[in-house]
């Protein structure tokens, strides 16, 4: 909402400067976003006319005015085409200084153009800062009195506000609500604003039908004929309409806006000549066309409330109204029309249509429902004066039940007291409310409030505590530390927290990524192509339309951001959630998940430049997991459409399948155009956090027994079973079991790979002897034999 | 007896000369060993008389003992030569990179989330989180926003039917928990969050971190006094302005947006976040009753924090996940 204040201080004039005003309002929960002066800085301008014009001897374009201040006539050059005998401008005279954007002014000396002397400059909006650009002169009214000071004459000292009204504050849509506001902050009286009711002279009326009274429960109209339209309207109007941003555009449109923005009451005249029988406040039939103001046709829907006459929709009511019925140069007999729309009927339906109105933003918001006699009467009045005419009676059509009723409210002193932490006099918050409009009475616990029409915001008692804390200001409440009982939270041991888990990819060298939680469903296709995503019904492009079902989506779209910017070793981890779709539910998971590329360590002078390969992802994962505690944890051969077949390892705690490991497939490389080998994993967060308690046993003080043997397998056979039969076959005292060389190449059979292990054998409570030790030794090679044609070598 | 002496300068002379420790040792065996020349000294006390004999002994003594501590100076001597030496010959260029695996780090956004949980953590808060698609009665209903609510149009909710949506704050979080747990509550909910709104200076996702106490008393100046003191240990200047101004929610009532001062905005004050006392409504919708508990409430966008706490200028940055960008918060 735009108001210049000096409209405002018509209305309520506190003794504040203008920032302190803006500051006070501001403070008060009515954010000012602006406050522009409604004119630049400028002196020496006056209201002039022209006497005389002439065409200058040496240009076409040029004319040669004789132009009077009222006492002294002036030779000037003038290059607008607007230019004419007996028009009043605005002139800037010798010594002038009118305004620049660098703020230093441009003085008005005596000049020469094109051979003729030119003492001063007649003016343009523009040239006096008031507007962003001027199509000719200023043409100012023709009783505007000559030789006056223009800042004067158009009231120019004056600011143009503009507050950033929250919507629950519909009351403050007009200069009126934000007179009563600035009225009640600085506890100053409101001057009143005096509306005589205007008596019927004529007895034509229109027929009112209200046949969607839930949506419109008041419809007020009045006739008013023989006005005249191509009347102009009165520059105070003009002045005050442009500085709350409305254009100018007949005196009825002018009126109406005028209302709106003085009452906050929106309304609309009609062409009486092109309503056809009655009006009829209705919904819209499914499809039914209507052409708008701005000449776009549109098709209306059923849930849309329209006003029309016999045979056709009129206007979108409380939005905009149809071309056919608007006023023109033409329109005689008009057909004024004010209604109170239900707030949750009009909501949204202006969006509907791709439009927003001033109207629309007030009736969605909530009008006084009170108001629209007062506006009818204000109306009239202006109209009358303005273009003449004759005022038929105003009908009053009215579905009571349908109508909102004035809440109360019990306001308890101490509730006050208790949400403020403040103990304010009675007298002090009854004058508050009081100059809110509200009706207080005192009682045994607090007051009875009795709410205004115009304050659709409060309902219950936190709404008045709201308003009280508001008036006496926010910043001037207690400001306190909660108390609470000290009790400790809980915190589960065998829970890892995210944090220390996010700390580990830290220390292992890689970067936390945040990526969006909606990719591009081509991506998400190729990466997952078992999974129909969720869409999202209105994505804000079409490469953020699908929710991720792994993070590998996002993560691969981070690597190839930095791969395509010189950054060759990338390692990044993200958690968050996944959303996988399941029939009609919705799983949506904790992840965690992580990528690398390039080199294994960067490069350096004490390394060369050897890939990352599967096993140092793996190194990392495994050492990530026995941070928990939990041992439970193994690697067995998986598969996944996004992973390289024989590079894929599913995760496993227990039996569960928690994640996956493994080389992106090298198909979807290629698809998606990394040429760099990329290698993922993903887990269930939940799995990896929960955990183990550690359990004691005690450290034997035994000596060790360690053999170290080497098994030529085939290459089918997998390290895992190997360890499985070792370990069933060593005998309890076995320890560890350490693989430390996997050899292939001259000795060994092709297709064969030789394995070199080392055991390790303690027991808590004797010394083992040499027999048990190649016992066991003996037992392993022989299982290995049998179960997986493993031979001993030499 | 003037032999003596001469004995002994001359065995100096030698353990001064002597340049390794062979050489000393020789010296040790040519004067003080079993056929050394000093040793060869106390025979000759046999020709004395017995009177002579004792001062005649304790001289060759002193003159042995003299010879003996010169070898174990020397000896000392070269051999501190030898190990600096030694020393020397294996010193490196511990300027040279060191081996291994360098550090990643924490993307902005979790660091600065990290730092506002501990905060609360410390004062007896609990982190709380909770799905990010919502229904409309989490994300809008249950904090009194129904249907026909001119705010809903104003959070450019991305939908996916009409029941299902991105939830456009972390305040569901708020609800599901009172929904679980009696009073006293005391959360922060952390999270990603969506609106379709994309430009300069909006992402269509970025992350919220919100604050819920419920208690039997609870007032408006405890919220004054929460956000005052977290914005202050925040951006770690006691002495920090921090004022609040009537705002709307529907969820909170009486409500508030609350400004910090700063020196580059152009009023001089910038706005971090809203806040207010629990609206009874949504107490109710989650099953709290109203007469019996009160309620406040404050939440703040975690990038336009880490933003102004780094002096990060373009917010779509923390998306990117350009390594460049995240490796400065190392």
């Amino acid at each position: 909402m735009k108001f210049s204040e000096s409209w405002l201080r018509e209305w309520v004039n506190p003794s504040l400067k203008t920032d302190e005003l803006v500051a006070q309002v501001t403070m008060a929960g009515l954010e000012v976003d602006a406050v522009d002066p409604v004119a630049g800085e400028f002196s020496g301008i006056v209201v002039a006319q022209v006497v005389k014009r002439e065409q200058h001897p040496d240009a076409d374009k040029l004319s040669l005015c004789q132009v009077t201040d009222g006492t002294d006539t002036f030779q000037i050059v003038c290059g607008a085409a607007n230019v004419r005998e007996g028009l009043k401008v605005p002139m800037a005279k010798i010594g002038a200084v009118l305004p620049t954007p660098d703020g230093k002014g441009f003085k008005i000396k005596k000049a020469k153009l094109r051979g003729v002397e030119s003492h001063g400059m007649l003016c343009a909006e523009a040239e006096m800062g008031m507007a962003e650009q001027s199509d000719g002169l200023m043409e100012l009214a023709h009783d505007a009195p000559v030789g006056q000071d223009i800042r004067e004459y158009l009231n120019l000292d004056d600011a143009i506000i503009e507050v950033d009204l929250t919507p629950n504050r519909a009351d403050c849509l007009s200069v009126k609500g934000l007179a009563r506001e600035v009225g009640t902050l600085n506890n100053v009286d409101v001057k009143p604003l005096n509306i005589e009711v205007m008596a019927a002279q004529i007895n034509d009326t229109l027929p009112v039908t209200l046949s969607a009274p839930q949506a419109c429960p008041k419809y007020v109209g009045r006739v008013v004929k023989g006005v005249d339209v191509t009347a102009t309207t009165p520059l105070w109007m003009i002045e005050k309409l442009r500085r709350s941003g409305i254009r100018s555009i007949d005196p009825i449109v002018d009126v109406t806006n005028y209302v709106l923005l003085e009452l906050g009451q929106p309304m609309h005249a009609f062409d009486l000549a092109k309503v056809d029988g009655g009006i009829n406040v209705r919904m819209a039939a499914d499809k039914e066309k209507l052409t708008l103001l701005d000449c776009q046709e549109i098709e209306l829907t059923s849930d849309t409330l329209v006003i029309a006459d016999d045979s056709k929709a009129l206007a979108i009511a409380g939005v905009m109204g149809g071309e056919h019925s608007g006023v023109n140069t033409e329109t005689k007999d008009v057909f004024l029309e004010v209604a109170y729309f239900d707030p949750i009927a009009i909501a949204g339906k202006a969006r509907n249509y791709g439009l927003h109105t001033d109207s629309s933003h007030r009736f969605e918001r909530g009008v006084d429902y009170r108001l629209q006699n007062d506006a009818m009467e204000r109306a009239t009045q202006l109209i009358v004066e303005i273009c003449g005419g004759q005022a038929g009676p105003v009908v009053n059509t009215e579905d009571e039940a349908a109508m909102p009723k004035e809440a109360t409210v019990e306001l308890r002193a101490q509730r006050v007291v208790d949400v403020l932490a403040l103990e304010l006099p009675a007298s002090e918050i009854e004058t508050m409310l009081t100059r809110l409009g509200m009706t207080v009475t005192a009682n045994a616990t607090g007051w009875t409030v009795n709410v205004p029409s115009y304050r659709f915001d409060i309902s219950i008692e936190a709404d008045l505590i709201e308003e009280i804390a508001r008036i006496h200001g926010y910043n001037n409440l207690p400001v306190t530390t909660p108390m609470a009982a000290l009790d400790l939270q809980s915190e589960p041991e065998v829970i890892t927290p995210i944090n220390t888990l996010k700390q580990f990819w830290v220390s292992r060298g890689y970067q936390e990524a945040i990526t969006y939680s909606f990719v591009d469903p081509k991506i998400q296709k190729l990466v997952d192509p078992e999974i129909d995503g969720l869409t999202l019904a209105n994505p804000i492009s079409a490469d953020m339309a699908v929710m991720r079902s792994t993070l590998w989506v996002g993560l691969i779209k981070a690597a190839e951001h930095n791969l395509k910017r010189q950054q060759s070793d990338v390692r990044l981890f993200e958690t968050g959630l996944r959303f996988v779709p399941n029939g009609d539910a919705l799983t949506q998971e904790p992840m965690l998940a992580g990528l690398v590329c390039g080199s294994r360590l960067s490069m350096g002078w004490t390394n060369g430049s050897e890939k990352v390969d599967f096993y140092d992802l793996k190194g990392d994962l495994e050492a990530m997991l026995s941070i928990n505690g939990d041992a439970d944890y193994s690697f067995v051969a998986g598969e996944h459409p996004a992973l390289h077949p024989g590079q894929c390892a599913a995760i496993l705690k227990g039996d569960k399948q928690i994640g996956l490991l493994g080389a992106l497939h090298p198909v979807l490389q290629k698809q998606l155009g990394i040429k760099t080998p990329l290698f993922v994993f993903e887990l269930l967060l939940d799995e990896v956090t929960q955990g183990q308690l550690p359990e004691f046993t005690s450290v034997s003080k035994f000596p060790e027994v360690s053999r170290d043997l080497a098994f030529v397998v085939e290459e089918s056979v997998q390290w895992a079973q190997v360890e499985q039969v070792i370990r069933e076959q060593a005998g309890q005292s076995l320890t560890n079991v350490t693989l430390f060389d996997v050899y292939r190449g001259q000795g060994i059979e092709n297709g064969r790979k030789s394995l070199a292990l080392g055991l390790t054998w303690q027991d808590p409570s004797r010394t083992l002897n040499d027999e048990e030790i190649t016992s066991s030794v003996d037992n392993i090679v022989t299982k290995l034999a049998e179960g997986l044609g493993a031979q001993l070598r030499g | 007896m003037e032999n003596l002496q001469n004995l002994v300068t001359e065995a100096l002379a030698k353990v001064d000369q002597a340049q390794d420790v062979q050489v000393l040792d020789q010296v040790r065996v040519d004067y003080l060993g079993k056929k050394g020349v000093l040793t060869a000294q106390l025979k000759t006390l046999g020709k004395l008389s017995n009177e002579e004999r004792p001062a005649a002994g304790a001289k060759i003594n002193e003159a042995k003992q003299q010879v003996e501590d010169a070898i174990r100076a020397k000896k000392a001597e070269l051999e501190n030569a030898a190990l600096a030496e030694k020393l020397k010959s294996e010193s490196i260029d511990v300027t040279l990179p060191g081996r291994g695996q360098k550090a990643g780090g924490l993307h902005p956004v979790t660091r600065t989330l990290q730092r506002i949980e501990n905060f609360f953590k410390h004062a007896g808060y609990n982190v709380a989180v909770g799905p990010e698609v919502e229904d409309n009665f989490h994300n809008f209903d249950a904090l009194n926003i129904p249907a026909h609510h001119p705010a809903r149009a104003m959070h450019d909710t991305f939908y996916f039917d009409a029941q299902q949506l991105l939830r456009t704050h972390t305040s569901p979080v708020q609800i599901r928990t009172m929904e679980a747990q009696n009073p006293p509550i005391r959360i922060i909910c952390p999270g990603r969050v969506y609106r379709c709104d994309s430009d300069q200076t909006h992402t269509p996702m970025f992350h919220q971190v919100e604050g819920l106490l419920v208690d039997k008393k609870v007032s408006f100046a405890d919220l004054k006094g929460t956000v005052e003191q977290f914005l202050r240990t925040f951006f770690e200047d006691e002495n920090l302005s921090v004022r609040f101004r009537p705002s709307y929610f529907p969820f909170t009532e009486p409500s508030a947006e609350f400004d910090i001062q700063w020196a580059s905005s152009k009023t001089g004050w910038l706005e971090v976040g809203g806040c207010g006392m629990v609206h009874p409504n949504v107490l109710q919708a989650s099953g709290v009753d109203p007469e019996q508990y009160m309620g406040f409430a404050f939440g703040l966008g975690v990038e336009r924090l880490a933003m102004l706490r780094y002096g990060v200028n373009d917010l779509r940055l923390f998306f990117e996940n350009d390594v460049k960008f995240l490796e400065q918060f190392n």
